[in-house]
């Protein structure tokens, strides 16, 4: 019931009103103990400035960088981030989760 | 995210309305569901019951990947009586997660050395209440003791349709209180709605006790569907 996220979709708006490229990304599934729970969120804009988190810092770096490529396409994309997945990324999850992230431009 | 249903979703949150962002993780597409609008939607029972629980989560239905991201307001708690259960109740309900205000005319009780950190109204309820915007994500509790300040208060509550009303008193107390609100005009079914005697019936005795029982009560109101929270309460 606590009121998330709060400043992140509100940055999403404003930084899409003052002409960024903007995206979302937002944790939709979770498995193990993942570090943030579904629903949590991050929002990139095209200078790289990111607010919010999806992992607690494990696996944002390469979520911006996707994020970038989102921006770039229009073309949302699903990412999958896990203690076992280096082969796909060179990140993961320390803690021994997994969680899939979707990534979507705002506008 | 089309910009106008990002635009829609943060008026909905300021306006602390309920909303749930249907996402179709395949092919992107979204729509905002407004809770008052759940009842006609294909996917209800799912809308009803992340939103109950204010979990977001991601569901299959008609052969699609939906993500349900539920925005929920923040659960106030309006505490009307600076009264000891009330210096237990406060800080409870704050770890719980709720926005806390304590209302008291009686300025010796609403005294920030009872109630440090927690925002106190030291006035009569009708001129403390509505500038507090309660609403139907409010859990109120009415424990003075005191007909001139719990029955006004009340009286606001059943307006601002509180999910959760509470007032303390035995049971002949609770009587008496309800010939007093009928005869303010108060409905059957908004002296039915008040939960009294107050809490959870755990044996509570401490001022702290009494604590968690009001607040059990309030979250068993807040998280199960309709049928088992009457049997809980």
């Amino acid at each position: 019931m606590l009121d998330r996220d709060e400043d992140i979709l509100k940055a999403a708006e404003d930084w899409q009103k003052a002409g960024r490229g903007v995206a979302l990304a937002t944790v939709v599934e979770t498995w193990g103990s993942a570090p943030r729970p579904a629903g949590s969120s991050l929002v990139i804009n095209d200078e790289g400035t990111f607010l919010g988190s999806v992992s607690g810092g494990c696996v944002e770096g390469a979520v911006v960088t996707e994020a970038m490529d989102v921006i770039e396409s229009g073309k949302p994309r699903m990412l999958e981030f896990g203690v076992a997945d280096e082969t796909a990324w060179n990140v993961g999850l320390s803690c021994g989760g997994t969680i899939r992230v979707f990534v979507e431009k705002v506008g | 995210m089309k910009l106008e249903i990002l635009h829609e979703l943060n008026a909905e949150r300021a306006a602390r309305r309920p909303v749930i962002l249907v996402t179709d993780t395949e092919s992107g597409e979204q729509r905002l569901v407004k809770a008052m609008d759940f009842a006609k939607d294909p996917l209800r029972a799912e809308l009803d019951k992340q939103l109950r629980m204010g979990k977001s989560a991601s569901v299959e239905a008609g052969g699609k990947k939906l993500f349900l991201n539920v925005y929920a307001p923040t659960a106030k708690l309006v505490i009307v009586g600076a009264v000891h259960i009330s210096q237990a109740l406060a800080p409870l309900a704050r770890s719980l997660g709720y926005d806390v205000t304590v209302v008291d005319p009686r300025t010796a009780f609403a005294s920030p050395e009872r109630f440090p950190d927690i925002p106190l109204v030291a006035e009569w309820p009708d001129t403390a209440l509505p500038p507090l915007n309660v609403d139907a994500y409010t859990a109120f509790v009415a424990v003075t003791h005191d007909p001139k300040i719990d029955d006004p208060a009340l009286l606001h509550a059943f307006e601002r349709n509180c999910f959760y009303i509470g007032a303390l008193g035995s049971r002949k107390t609770h009587a008496k209180r309800g010939d007093r609100l009928r005869a303010q005009g108060a409905k059957e079914s908004d002296i039915a709605r008040i939960h009294a005697p107050i809490g959870l019936a755990i044996g509570a005795v401490s001022p702290s006790e009494i604590a968690v029982a009001i607040m059990a009560e309030i979250t068993a109101v807040l998280r199960l569907p309709p049928k088992e929270k009457e049997e809980a309460a």
